[in-house]
Order: C-alpha cells, then structure tokens, then sequence
C-alpha cells in the first residue's frame, strides 16, 4: 500500500504537524519505503492469535479511588507558555 | 583515579582512601575537559555535584553511607530531574524545568549518587546513533586503527550515557532502552548495560516513548557495577500502573554464582545472512567460553525473530504517536504562536520536533487511523504474541540465550543515515528480548580488526536477571576485556 501526497498532507494533520509544501515529496518517500518494509508482516499467519497489548504479563492493579496528589497550582503551572490566573491560557477557540 | 571502577571507587570512599569531593571534582574537570569534543551531556550542573559530594562525605564519615554514596553519575536527559532542566534531547522540552524527581533517580539520590549533569541522546529517545539530538550529535570516543579522523557514533538512544561511561566522564550512567537503546550503545563504547525485565524499574517520570516496551537500566565499565547500579534504581513503584510489586534481589552476588550447569541456547536465527565474520567468530567464541566454565550449549529456535524490527517500528510509533501528543505548546515545552489553537498545536510541533521524530508520530498516527489499524496495529500486536511465545517455549529448555548485541561495530557519523530504515537495522537483535520484555544485558567481549569493541547479549528469563548477571559476568571473567578508548580521562 503507498501513501500519495494528499495521503501524507491528511496524515500530518490528523497528527497536527505543520507541513510546507516543499516537505511533502521527500517525506511520502520515507513513509513509503518503511511502509513497504513492514510489509513483510503479511507473510504471516495471525488467525485465532489474541493480540498482545501490553509489555508485562501481568493483571493491572486497582487501587483505592482516592485523592492522593494535588493541590500545588504553581508547581503545575510553573512550565506553562502563558498563563492567567492559575490556569493554562491559550488563543481564543470559541467566538 | 580514572581507572577505579565503580565497585573499587566505592570501596575506597569506605576506607577513607578517597573522598566524595576529590572524586568528584576529578570527574567533573574530566567533564569540562571531554565535553567540547564529545558533547555527551546536554547539562553539566557542578554546583548541585558538589553539594552532594559534601553530604556524602558527611554521611562516609559517620559511616551512613548507602550503596552509592559519593559516586557520580551521568543521567539520561530522558529522566525527570527536579529543578534541573530536562529536554528528552529535543527542542520540544528546552524551556523544561521539572516539578519533580523521577523515581529512578530518587531512588539513586536516596542511596547517595551524586549527578554531574545530564547525558545527551536521540531525541525523544528515537535513534541508533545520536545523531537526532537537538543539541548536537555526540562523538564516540573510540577512533578506528586505519582512520583516526572519522567521528563514530557512540549508538543511540543512550548515546551521552554509553559514551560518559567509556571516556571516564562518569562513574556509570541511567539509561533507557525501548528496542535496544541500552544494550547497542554499550557495545558500540566497549561498556556493560542491562535493559532489565519490563516492570522492574518505575517508568514514573521517565519522558514516555512508547510505554508497553519503555524500560529505565543502568551503562556500567563492569557488570557488578551494573548491578549495584540496578539494584538502587529497581524496585516497585504505586506511581506506575505495570512497576512489578517483587523483591529486588542481590544482583551483585548474583554476578559471583557462575555458569556450572545452566544451559545456554544459541538462537539459530540470529546467524543472519551478511553478518560479519568477526562477529560470528566471537558469538562462537563467547559460547566456547561458557562450555569452558561449565555450561551446557543447546541449539534453539526463534521462529519470529525476523519479524520482530518490523513489528515493533508498528507498535513503536504508535505508542510514540500517542504519547508525543501531549507537546502540543499549552502546558509545557516551547510555544510557536498561531492564529487559532489549530495553527498553534500545527506550527508548535513543527519547530519543536526534530525529522526522525516527525516520520514516528507520521507513521503512528497512520497505523492507528481509521481503516488501517487492524492491517497495521493490530496485525502487529498478534506478532507480538507470537515472539512473546517464542520466548517462553525455549525458555522451557534452556536458563539464558547468548547472540550478537549488534550486527556491526560503530560506524562513521554520516553512515547509515541515507535510508530510515537501513538505520534501523541497528537493532535487529535487541528488538525482539523488548518486544517480548524480558532482560537483555550487552558485555564488551572482543575487538573487531579496526580496534572497535563488539558485545554479546545475554537474554534471561523474565525477573531473572540474576542469571543473566551471573552469565555476563562469567563472559566478562573469560573475555578479559581491557581495551580503553582513545579520548578518556587521565589517558
């Protein structure tokens, strides 16, 4: 399976990543190559294999539903870009 | 002073022979002097070092030292540092400051390592080679006999640590490895490194890459040094869902058990096509080596071996794509304006991401999206499954696997670096002991004609890292190896 141009220029959006125009040959042809590597894959029969999802063999742990953390605004924020108050600010989103 | 491992450095602070502050300060001088050349710490922080080194001295003197005290360190810009900026190697985080201590490091902190600075890597923790780092390429340094003029890389991710480690700008180091990122590293720098079980170390303010296959390990000159080093930074975490709630065991005696009676399988797909000679020449050797001291050598198969690169540069970016979607310049990280949040999040990413790390989210975000994930993602985890089985069949039979770390020596900056995948072939044989999370440790065990170390892996069964010190460390008793780079402190 290829990727065409307008195949990338969606995929970059989806993943919210600009793209100049002149960036757009060079990457199909990256994603292409490794894509076609991967390719590969399709030798292989899957049918009736349960997937597996996670890197430790093990149950996950449930704890008790309690605030353990928190409570610190400064700390949270010290890291922002911009700021107001004691919240995140950002460029206007709804009109 | 140089010449100390960790082991003996420790030693010598005990007996009062060395103080904290005279090791430190050696080492931080050998940092200011390799560094330029180098570029194997993005922060150098001297002032905190030497702070510490004044605690540990206090703490040696009234003999309340811990295992590590007055032992300095280089940790990967990958952990989170309080106070101390961490940049995952990337633009993305330069203005970054933690809030907080990763608990790896805590936990070295706790037991009274001192950090001189924080080691360079591939940005994001993508790369085989260090050259994606956003704050320069680091050199290794190991030169070739024939041509001492080329630069080589010191392996990727963990390039900064593997190469502080080697020139003796650092006692041991923090790694991560995700496909090999340890392990590869180690055997380009002529250096121990263990990427131990998945779950042993916290993953708790570790930058995240891809988390099912993350895993925190340390680069030591020796392997007991990597076990003490392992010893302080493992053990159960509450802040990380998959940390695994066991007992840390005593690694370092483990290095002391030897090999008499355990059976080593030799995976018969890792003798690949194209491999060259002096690696399989050593592979064969390092077997000899363990027949000789009294193990058992029993062929096996891998069966999936050959799928296990592909597969994971599907699951990989996925999770990369997934977890890189936080940087999008609202709560952290550098900020690129915009006209609207949309812009903001587009152009925010596009300065702030490197070319490697791009083409992973790109590919991530594919294999995901709607209409391919089955084909791509979830075709992947299946494999997954069946290299996980592969796994625990041999282990039925034998107690560890010895192969190749690496199918080649460190190459020339430049080299390798046309095609992604060609680069990514680095990793052939540290992937699949990722995929299906179990230990894997790299000892230097040879030269290759140019003069360049190459290791052999040493792959155990899950939380039995004691056996996989115990072969290395017998490998590393047989191997002798001696060499020394040619850019080194006190060289």
């Amino acid at each position: 399976m290829s990727l065409d141009p307008a195949t990338v220029r969606r995929i970059a959006s989806l993943a919210r990543i600009r793209l100049e125009e002149d960036e757009v040959l060079s990457l199909q042809a990256d994603l292409n190559g490794i894509l076609g590597w991967i390719e590969q894959l399709n030798e292989i029969d899957v049918d009736g294999i349960e997937p597996l999802t996670g890197g430790a063999q093990m149950a996950l742990r449930l704890r008790e539903d309690a605030v353990t953390d928190g409570g610190y605004p400064e700390k949270v924020l010290a890291n922002a870009p911009d700021r107001q108050g004691e919240f995140f600010a950002v460029p206007k989103v709804v009109e | 002073m140089f010449d100390l491992t960790l082991v003996q450095a420790r030693d010598a602070l005990r007996a009062k022979q060395l103080s904290a502050v005279e090791l430190t300060d050696a080492y931080l001088g050998a940092v200011e002097s390799l560094n330029p050349s180098l570029n194997a710490y993005i922060t150098i922080t001297p002032e905190l070092a030497r702070r510490q080194a004044v605690a540990a001295d206090a703490a040696l003197a009234t003999g309340q030292g811990g295992p590590l005290t007055g032992i300095p360190l280089a940790i990967k810009d990958l952990f989170c540092t309080e106070g101390v900026r961490t940049t995952a190697g990337s633009k993305m985080l330069d203005p970054f400051i933690p809030p907080y201590e990763s608990t790896v490091s805590a936990n070295l902190l706790r037991d009274g390592a001192i950090f001189l600075g924080k080691a360079n890597m591939d940005e994001f923790a993508m790369g085989s080679s260090n050259v994606t780092s956003a704050y320069g390429a680091v050199a290794s340094p190991w030169k070739r006999a024939s041509c001492g003029n080329a630069v080589l890389v010191p392996g990727g991710s963990s390039g900064g640590s593997a190469a502080a480690v080697s020139a003796r700008m650092a006692l041991g180091a923090t790694g991560t490895d995700t496909g090999g990122s340890i392990r590869q590293p180690a055997s380009f720098c002529g250096i121990a490194g263990i990427k131990p079980t998945y779950g042993r170390c916290s993953r708790w303010g570790v930058v995240a890459f891809a988390s099912s296959l993350d895993q925190a390990g340390p680069l030591g000159r020796t392997v007991e040094d990597c076990a003490i080093l392992l010893g302080s930074m493992a053990g159960f975490d509450p802040k990380d869902s998959t940390s695994a709630d066991r007992q840390v065991p005593d690694f370092a005696a483990a290095c002391r058990r030897g090999v008499k009676g355990l059976r080593i399988g030799v995976p018969r797909e890792y003798a690949m096509d194209g491999m060259p000679e002096e690696i399989s020449a050593l592979w064969q050797q390092g077997l000899a080596w363990l027949r000789d001291a009294g193990a058992e050598i029993v062929d096996v198969s891998l069966p999936h071996t050959k799928y296990g690169l592909a597969t994971y540069y599907i699951v990989a970016p996925a999770e990369a794509s997934s977890n890189l979607a936080r940087y999008d310049g609202v709560r952290f990280g550098a900020r690129q304006d915009g006209v609207d949040l949309q812009d903001l999040y587009e152009r925010t990413r596009a300065a702030g991401f490197g070319p490697e790390v791009r083409r992973r989210i790109m590919i991530g975000t594919y294999v995901l999206s709607s209409g391919y994930y089955d084909a791509y993602y979830l075709r992947a985890q299946k494999i997954r499954t069946l290299i996980l089985r592969d796994f625990t069949d041999v282990f039925a039979k034998v107690d560890a696997l010895l192969t190749p770390t690496a199918p080649s020596a460190a190459f020339a900056q430049g080299e390798n670096m046309d095609d992604p995948v060609k680069m990514y072939l680095n990793d052939v044989f540290t992937v699949p002991a990722s995929m299906a999370g179990v230990p894997a440790m790299s000892v230097p065990a040879g030269l290759d004609a140019q003069g360049l170390p190459l290791g052999l892996q040493v792959i155990g069964k899950p939380f039995d890292e004691e056996t996989v010190f115990a072969v290395s460390a017998a490998i590393e008793r047989a191997a002798g190896f001696s060499a020394i780079p040619s850019i080194r402190a006190g060289g």
